[in-house]
């Protein structure tokens, strides 16, 4: 009877034992997914596509999740930034102000370990000015530990495009567009004669005339004055800066913008562009792609913005256009930031620039791409963003000198009244910050 | 007894009493407090400071003030125009006319479609190269009056007021006619007999009875004309220069463009005074109206 019941239990054991040997082998681990938030409407399938190769791969699911437009995005990121809800990729819109919170509020990884392993092979991909917009460097104002917080996706300029079939109605060679701003005016007035219209840009959205504001303080003034100014060593008011904003009541006056280009949204002004509605248009390089889609047959040239002083080289705007932060509090941070090197990579970064028509952010992935895109590669080394200057200008300043270069356009302000109306806001801000510091140290 | 019976009451409004604290007290109380700070709506840092924010609206910040004037202008285009027209609509369609409820249909589209829609339809007509309006304008003999609407400062805040007029007078004409149609028919047949005319009978019935909804009217108009803004963004942004702009907008560029979170909360906080003080006025108006009629 005992050694019965002994057999029983032994088979017992047995059998419990092959049971949860099987349930073991059963019970798989549930695969890890990697969710990234974006904005980019135009990459949505592209970035789809790469996610399945990339589950194929490695087993690793990537979802991307489209939030649009990037106003809308940009208040989900912080949103969710508050809420303790971010995903394990996602992007920071905004100024370099901006970028800093996040990180300090400890929602982005610290990347230059990473970057640098293996002898800085994964920093080695990227072009330094698209890494740039994502590095804070030593001292910097904004009080960040200095590092890589940034993967770039692609690169962009934003620079000046030309018609070319009105560039032959006006007698002109479409090869050779203007240098100069004198070269510019004289364009502007044939363009008067004919009747067309001349240059067309988003410039409701106030940092599209920031960025032609810039390109030409640049060029008139150097950086370093500009830096100054932003400082508040230089005053607004300077005669460099009034020739900044003559420049816009110039190009009013001659004819060369488009009637009613400050209510225009850059959407708007690319409809308009791609329509043949304006001979010019200040546009960045994600406009290839928006073009081809309105108008396949326009022909277009890309041009720096005209020269309008010999003092200073030229600059525009430019460096990284899109790029993706890793959550610092993800569960699956590890995988976020492999999938990122894997984005990156040159197949990856020519798959998205093929389908996409946008600059990639691997330097050498910039083969066989669009020929337009590559007039607006070339001009990469030239490139400046705010998001580099280590300082940022008020908003409220920034805000009144685009709003006051609107009223210089439509006819209501001359320069020397926006300029004098800006240095006002600049002082009561630079007043303001100093009380709020001595608040600060009081406390 | 009576205790209990006073809290058995009290326990009725229980849920609705819990239900507005957490959806309207709270977060009033938190957006009051938020204005109280500095802070960049990401920063676990909040710098507080005390009424700054509220000081700097009302004695420094020219542009908030400029977009309450568009605002108020917006309004007043509202009240008189848009309320007019839609009591004159409604007066018409109180009648018996024919197509009656084919125009009460027509009346009450614009109220309905997207602000979006609307204000991009819009947009391109009054477009100032390929709008519908300046084409008009040639054909009909007016080239000299043909402009860009929305890009220029004399025209814009009215173009886009009178089309926010046309967005919402649908909503007006609508309470107008249930308000006309609740007026008892045998006072106009009473007056009829008494040998009252069209005039007196409007201005003694008519009027006097209308009142309280003339009120309701004018006060729904306010309050939703002074916080419009989809509108305007889809017409003109706000531009050109500050010339469109109105205090929701200055809210969100105060969030979106500056990141001064608590600056935004603080000019929340004061607008929504600014209105609540309207609103009394109006009613004390009313009231006031009342007892004359």
């Amino acid at each position: 009877m005992f050694r019965k019941f002994k057999i029983i239990n032994i088979l017992l054991i047995l059998s419990l034992g092959i049971l949860s040997c099987d349930r073991e082998q059963e019970v798989k681990q549930p695969p890890k997914v990697v969710t990234v938030w974006h904005w980019m409407t135009d990459r949505k399938d592209a970035f789809a596509e790469l996610a399945q190769q990339y589950e194929k791969k490695t087993g690793i699911k990537v979802n991307f999740e489209l939030y649009a437009p990037s106003d809308a995005y940009t208040q989900k990121v912080r949103a969710a930034a508050q809420g303790d809800t971010l995903p394990d990729i996602f992007g920071i819109l905004g100024e370099m102000r901006d970028f800093a919170s996040f990180i300090k509020a400890g929602y982005v990884e610290d990347l230059t370990e990473e970057m640098n392993k293996d002898n800085g092979r994964w920093r080695n991909y990227f072009f330094k000015k698209a890494l740039e917009v994502n590095e804070f460097t030593l001292d910097n104002i904004y009080g960040v530990r200095p590092g890589i917080y940034g993967v770039p996706i692609d690169i962009m300029t934003i620079q000046m495009l030309y018609n070319k079939r009105f560039f032959r109605e006006l007698g002109l060679d479409p090869e050779q567009p203007p240098q100069d701003f004198d070269e510019f005016i004289n364009i502007g007035k044939r363009i008067k004669e004919r009747g067309l219209q001349g240059m067309v840009s988003g410039w409701a959205e106030l940092w599209m005339i920031d960025c032609l504001a810039n390109n030409f303080a640049f060029n008139i003034m150097g950086k370093d004055k500009v830096i100054k100014t932003i400082k508040g060593e230089i005053p607004y008011t300077d005669p460099d800066w009034i020739k900044v904003l003559t420049l816009f009541k110039r190009m009013q006056d001659e004819g060369l913008l488009y009637n009613g280009i400050v209510t225009f949204i850059n959407k708007t002004a690319e409809q308009l562009f791609a329509n043949e509605k304006a001979v010019f248009a200040f546009n960045g390089s994600w406009c290839v792609n928006v073009y081809k889609g309105m108008n396949p047959n326009l022909d277009y040239g890309v041009m720096l913005p005209p020269k309008v002083s010999d003092n200073y080289p030229r600059s525009i705007w430019g460096g990284a256009g899109s790029s993706f932060m890793v959550n610092a509090k993800s569960n699956v941070k590890k995988e976020a930031i492999e999938f990122l090197k894997w984005l990156t990579e040159k197949e990856q970064q020519i798959f998205l620039s093929k389908t996409t028509f946008n600059l990639p952010a691997n330097k050498d992935s910039v083969i066989d791409i669009h020929p337009r895109l590559a007039e607006f590669a070339d001009d990469i080394e030239i490139t400046t963003h705010p998001r580099l200057w280590g300082i940022s200008e008020f908003p409220r300043v920034i805000e009144a000198f685009d709003k006051g270069i609107q009223s210089i356009i439509i006819g209501e302000k001359t320069p020397q009244e926006v300029a004098e109306e800006v240095q006002e806001i600049k002082e009561r801000e630079l007043n303001k910050k100093k009380l709020s510091r001595s608040k600060l140290v009081g406390e | 007894m009576r205790i209990k019976l006073t809290l058995q009451n009290y326990l009725f409004i229980l849920p609705a009493l819990i239900i507005f604290s957490i959806f309207y007290i709270y977060p009033f109380y938190k957006v009051f407090q938020l204005g109280l700070y500095e802070w960049d709506g990401i920063s676990p840092v909040k710098l507080f400071v005390g009424l700054a924010n509220f000081k700097e609206i009302i004695f420094e910040d020219k542009i908030w003030w400029r977009s309450m004037l568009n605002a108020a202008y917006i309004t007043f285009i509202a009240l008189t125009f848009q309320n007019t027209l839609a009591f004159c609509l409604a007066l018409a369609c109180d009648r018996e006319i024919r197509l009656r409820n084919f125009y009460r249909t027509i009346f009450f589209i614009p109220p309905v479609l997207s602000e979006v829609v609307v204000g991009l339809v819009w947009q391109w007509i009054l477009d100032g190269n390929y709008g519908i309006l300046n084409s008009w304008l040639i054909k009909l003999g007016f080239p000299h009056l043909v402009r860009n609407w929305l890009s220029d400062p004399r025209t814009a805040l009215n173009c886009v007021a009178i089309v926010h007029s046309w967005k919402g007078f649908g909503w007006g004409f609508l309470i107008f006619l249930a308000g006309l149609q609740t007026i008892p028919r045998e006072l106009y047949e009473a007056a009829k007999v008494d040998g009252a005319d069209a005039w007196q009978m409007f201005r003694n019935i008519t009027i006097p009875l209308m009142i309280p909804v003339m009120m309701l009217v004018a006060i729904l108009t306010v309050l939703g004309t002074m916080q419009a803004f989809v509108l305007i963004i889809a017409m003109t942004g706000g531009g050109p220069a500050y010339h469109t702009e109105v205090p929701v907008l200055r809210i969100l560029a105060s969030m979106r463009g500056s990141s001064r979170f608590g600056y935004a909360c603080a000019q929340g906080i004061s607008f929504g005074i600014i209105l609540v003080i309207i609103s009394f006025i109006q009613y004390r108006f009313s009231q006031k109206a009342r007892q004359i009629y």
